[in-house]
């Protein structure tokens, strides 16, 4: 028998000395589904009382896989009060904001999003809500807190008239830091369907983060649906190879130059054995694609960003310190996954003695930068 | 090294478990079937609260498909990321010389010898007929 237990430790007070860090990707979630209800016309609310959420996945009750621990987020990360894991923004404050000494936490509504919904129209209705929900109940009252335009992916010109909305409106603009995908679209990301989504984030001025998960339709590894959760875990990598891949070969990058990019939670030590691949082919190949004009890493170099969790955990520490010197100390953006089980902790998560600058650029500078909140 | 009075027997039946502070160091308490163990509440990993992970038994396949479950609420997953560790050792299921926690030995006194010593009970009554859980730490 297990006993949840009542009283929590209390929240460590910050240490003047703790590192002030940038935490790229913090999961809010609402207590009840019905919490979002407000920010839905009526028309929605009943269809979502009467159809519920429905993915463009085979598996209707549920995700496909399980998780590594309940609702898959860390145990201690149930609220006092009740309520799933990252819907209580005082207990996310007393949990980890404040003892982390988290100075900017960049908001990544999954639970749900409204993205990937199979009925578009419900998923431009739902992202929509979600943005609204997402600076009413969270970044107007925690300023260390922005939260990222959530939007209906797969209809382009939907998800650009979503965009223009946050970005147009003097109200919303400033809560936002990006616009986010999910890793599993119906096409890979490179394909025109999402140009518009791209031309908007650059009229915004904001990046486009990607966030691993997502339900495309289609198997979730190349070589069909695996069987367990690891494999799903493992397969984010693959996933992220696949989408940037087609967003460099089909000219993203070139078309838009301004463009900036951030994979996350899908690992990175992959990264420089695909440049590594992409270059030679690239070499060998290029008449099929002539409009690439530079080398595809130059493109990655310049456009991509990757957040650091669920970080790599080589057992020889020096192997994690040349992986990071391929892809470059300015490149990698700390997250930690709160409230998620596989959460990264900030005091543990570098297991290196590095410069003062590179350490503050991977845990603050460099997502200062994308994010635009120096 | 000295002995600690930690709790009494009586506040901690089967299945519970407490996190108590030693000498400045959190120990997390467990009654398994009437066993008591005590582990070092900060997971080698990354430090996820041990106390708050969950009990299970330890499950192994000499092949795919052939399962044994044996040494049921013996194994304590890190409420993070899943470490499993022997409670009875502190040590990984998966890494055991490297990545273990610390286990401290709880033992049951009657409140009699306690009364006379020599312990620290800084934070727990002592009475001549109770039972309680002592530590060395």
């Amino acid at each position: 028998m297990n006993v949840e237990l009542r009283e929590r430790p209390q929240a460590a007070a910050t240490p003047l000395s703790r590192l002030a860090i940038a935490d790229c990707d913090i999961h809010p979630t609402r207590r009840l589904l019905a919490d979002i209800h407000p920010y839905l016309s009526k028309r929605w609310q009943e269809h979502l009382q009467t159809f519920g959420l429905r993915y463009r996945q085979p598996y209707q009750n549920g995700p496909a896989y399980p998780k590594g621990q309940p609702q898959a987020c860390r145990r201690d990360a149930v609220p006092p009060g009740g309520g799933k894991p990252g819907c209580d923004l005082d207990f996310m404050r007393a949990q980890h904001l404040d003892p982390n000494n988290v100075q900017l936490g960049i908001l990544n509504p999954l639970s749900p999003s409204g993205q990937g919904f199979q009925n578009t129209d419900f998923s431009i209705a739902f992202c929509r809500a979600i943005n609204d929900w997402q600076v009413a109940e969270w970044t107007s009252r925690e300023k260390r807190l922005r939260a990222s335009i959530v939007v209906p992916y797969e209809d382009g010109a939907a998800s650009a008239a979503e965009i223009d909305r946050c970005a147009g409106d003097p109200q919303l603009a400033p809560h936002f830091a990006q616009v986010l995908l999910l890793s599993r679209t119906a096409e890979p990301l490179g394909n025109r369907r999402y140009w518009p989504i791209y031309e908007a984030a650059l009229r915004a001025g904001l990046p486009v983060g990607v966030h691993a998960f997502g339900y495309g339709g289609s198997p979730i590894t190349a070589g069909g649906w695996p069987s367990y959760y690891i494999e799903e875990m493992v397969g984010h990598a693959q996933c992220s190879q696949a989408l940037l891949t087609s967003m460099v070969i089909e000219g993203v990058f070139e078309k838009f130059p301004a463009l900036r990019v951030v994979l996350i939670e899908s690992g990175f030590a992959w990264l420089p054995s695909l440049l590594w691949r992409m270059d030679k082919h690239w070499a060998r190949l290029r008449q099929e694609t002539p409009h690439l004009r530079r080398l595809p890493s130059e493109y990655v170099r310049d456009q991509v960003w990757l957040t650091t969790q669920p970080m790599e955990e080589p057992a020889d520490p020096a192997q994690l310190r040349q992986a990071i010197e391929w892809i470059g100390w300015d490149r990698l953006l700390f997250a930690t996954d709160y409230p998620h089980w596989d959460f990264d902790d900030p005091s543990r998560v570098l297991p290196l003695q590095v410069a003062e600058a590179q350490r503050r650029a991977f845990f603050l500078d460099n997502a200062r930068t994308v994010y635009g909140t120096h | 090294m000295a002995r600690h009075v930690i709790a009494r027997v009586a506040d901690l039946p089967p299945g519970s478990r407490t996190l108590v502070t030693v000498k400045g160091r959190p120990i997390a308490v467990f009654n398994v079937g009437g066993e008591f163990f005590g582990l070092f509440n900060r997971c080698p990993h990354q430090g996820g609260s041990l106390c708050e992970g969950k009990l299970v038994g330890l499950l192994q396949a000499r092949e795919p498909g052939r399962y044994t479950y044996t040494r049921r609420g013996e194994i304590l997953r890190c409420p993070w990321h899943g470490w499993e560790f022997d409670i009875r050792t502190g040590k990984s299921w998966c890494d055991p010389d490297r990545v273990r926690t610390r286990s401290y030995r709880v033992d049951v006194e009657g409140g009699q010898g306690l009364v006379e010593g020599p312990y620290v009970a800084e934070t727990v009554p002592v009475t001549v007929d109770e039972e309680y859980l002592v530590i060395e730490a």
